[in-house]
């Protein structure tokens, strides 16, 4: 860990209890779901961290708890060093609080990752989904979603193929 | 039977205005078929009169599912999805894969790749740059320029035919170095480029620069300012024609980027005009670190010899077992990375384009995100389009120059 990361991972990990891990010098800090919005905070105004770089989730299915991973990635302008946070998410009712009130470019990214992994985001301003019609069934980047080679589902023949379907569980 | 639902106004209650809803402002659909709003893209454009009230994005269109597709290839089959992402930065789509791949794997590619990924890289912004300065004055009515531009972009293109085979879709750039080493004509035919594009961007600028009707079209209009960059996550020509010079490839190098001098292109005014004048700089830029690469393009491997990761080369396949025993392996178990999660990132044309790459020591990538620059822009369109004119909002979008490829993946 470098001299600029330290005093931030240090202090976080003090106040928040966060775990922290390294790999390939890029460090994680791993908080409780409810510590994610505190923390970053604290990381904007205290630490310079102006941009969220990226905000995505990893689904570890068929564990159940917890089953997703929020990943966070933060970056500095001033020190140009990458932070990254994680938050562990149960797979009955994933939800965390939104971070849009601290970086509001969260607001696209958390759209997103409800549309395409099915996290909740509380206190979320516009939570529809993003890239597939309001109306889809499940969400494609779950593990347990069907990766293809289903027929093919036209208007016509919809509710035929739909009985015979595998529903959002993968196949052996 | 289900159709596909879309959007009421009811479910866009919190974003219009209650003018809106009272029938006092009107809300228009803009595309996704508009020609200028450069692919897919559909805008929900509230209007008072002839002004924009609110722009509410629809994008979704061109989602081709490129992240879950990924996970169920190996790494060497999900890279030739990385070239559909951004279809105007293929060769930074590769670029930035591979670096994910390499600082996961740990492999190094040697100084002869490196060079030739900053000459293919920036050969890819500029032929970016040169198809966005066409499309976008063709936006705000000057033809011409557009004609220039892409008899530049073919002669880009045939370079990257000259390489990989392919003009647009290249895969050229692989993990631990390059596919191959480039053909003899390479270094004649972007020595040829790089003589003639700065008297061709002088021609560019001559048409638009000083020209009256594209001042007034663009000059104070699509306004953002340092501080709302940075709060919506923007990067790229856009933050930069605010006055902040931050450049991915100054910031945090890759590919030995710190050994070639170039400046960073500024503006103050943060407008349409700002943006263009920043992207004509870069244009100027990015030829100056092409024939600095060009110059000093060291011979050697293109490839990395970690013979676990990186397939032996096709002459040795016939001689050596070993080889052919790798070769084998590695089309069709593929390799295997260590389990971690690494997050690496380059300067797009755009922006910042990043790939979030998480590994459970599998074949296959076990997620795979790329942080797109053209999302974060389109994010912060609303706010660069409030106030101004209907037929203004054709120039902003040109100028945060999104790909929509790069919006829905």
């Amino acid at each position: 860990m470098n001299d600029f990361l330290s005093p931030a991972a240090t202090a976080l990990q003090k106040q928040f209890n966060a775990q922290v891990s390294e790999f390939r010098d890029e460090v994680t800090l791993t908080f409780a779901p409810d510590q994610v919005i505190p923390a970053a905070t604290l990381l904007r105004d205290e630490f310079g961290f102006d941009i969220l770089s990226a905000e995505t989730a990893v689904d570890y299915y068929p564990q159940t708890s917890p089953r997703f991973h929020m990943v966070y990635i933060f970056y500095s302008t001033t020190t140009h060093q990458y932070i990254n946070f994680r938050a562990a998410l149960n797979g009955d009712n994933p939800v965390i609080a939104t971070l849009e009130s601290v970086y509001p470019n969260a607001n696209w990214r958390e759209r997103e990752i409800w549309d395409l992994m099915g996290i909740k985001f509380e206190g979320h301003s516009d939570l529809r989904r993003i890239v597939l019609p309001p109306n889809w069934q499940g969400h494609p980047l779950r593990k347990d979603y069907p990766l293809g080679y289903e027929e093919v589902q036209h208007t016509f023949n919809f509710d035929d193929i739909d009985l015979r379907k595998p529903k959002g569980v993968r196949q052996p | 039977m289900r159709e596909i639902q879309e959007f009421t106004l009811d479910d866009l209650r919190h974003l219009v205005s209650p003018r809106a809803i009272s029938g006092e402002t009107m809300v228009l659909n803009m595309g996704p078929q508009h020609p200028s709003t450069h692919g897919v893209l559909r805008l929900i454009v509230e209007l008072d009169g002839e002004i924009v009230v609110n722009v509410i994005p629809d994008i979704g269109y061109l989602h081709t599912g490129i992240e879950k597709n990924m996970e169920a290839k190996t790494y060497q089959k999900a890279e030739v999805m990385t070239d559909r992402i951004d279809y105007m930065y293929t060769m930074g789509n590769n670029l930035v894969y591979c670096l994910a791949v390499e600082k996961l794997t740990g492999l190094k590619s040697p100084p002869r790749a490196d060079a030739i990924r900053v000459i293919l890289a920036e050969l890819s912004r500029l032929q970016s740059h040169l198809l966005w300065i066409g499309t976008s004055a063709l936006d705000l009515a000057a033809m011409s320029v557009f004609l220039y531009a892409m008899r530049e972009r073919e002669q880009v293109l045939d370079i990257f035919e000259l390489c990989s085979g392919q003009r647009m879709m290249t895969t050229y750039i692989r993990p631990g170095g390059l596919w191959r080493d480039v053909p003899a004509e390479f270094e004649s035919a972007v020595r040829a480029l790089v003589n003639i594009m700065p008297k061709r961007i002088d021609e560019y600028e001559s048409l638009l620069t000083k020209n009256p009707l594209f001042l007034d079209r663009t000059r104070g209009i699509g306004k953002i300012d340092t501080k709302t960059c940075l709060k919506m996550g923007v990067t790229g020509p856009t933050l930069r024609a605010t006055g902040m010079p931050f450049d991915y490839r100054k910031a945090n190098p890759y590919c030995g980027f710190e050994q070639y001098d170039f400046e960073i292109p500024t503006q103050t005014s943060g407008d349409i005009y700002g943006r263009y004048l920043v992207r004509v700089a870069e244009m100027r830029q990015s030829v100056r670190i092409i024939e600095q690469a060009l110059n000093k393009l060291p011979y050697g491997p293109v490839r990395d010899n970690n013979r676990k990761f990186v397939p032996p080369p096709r002459s040795e396949i016939g001689v050596s077992m070993e080889a052919l025993i790798h070769h084998f392996k590695l089309w069709t178990e593929g390799f295997t990375p260590p389990v971690g999660s690494v997050y690496t990132a380059v300067e797009s044309p755009r922006g910042e384009m990043g790939v979030f790459l998480e590994s459970d020591g599998s074949p296959k990538p076990y997620r795979i995100h790329y942080r797109t620059p053209s999302v974060v822009l389109l994010q912060a369109l609303p706010l660069m389009a409030k106030g101004h004119f209907v037929a203004d909002l054709v120039g902003i979008i040109g100028s945060i120059d999104i790909v929509l490829g790069d919006t829905d993946r």
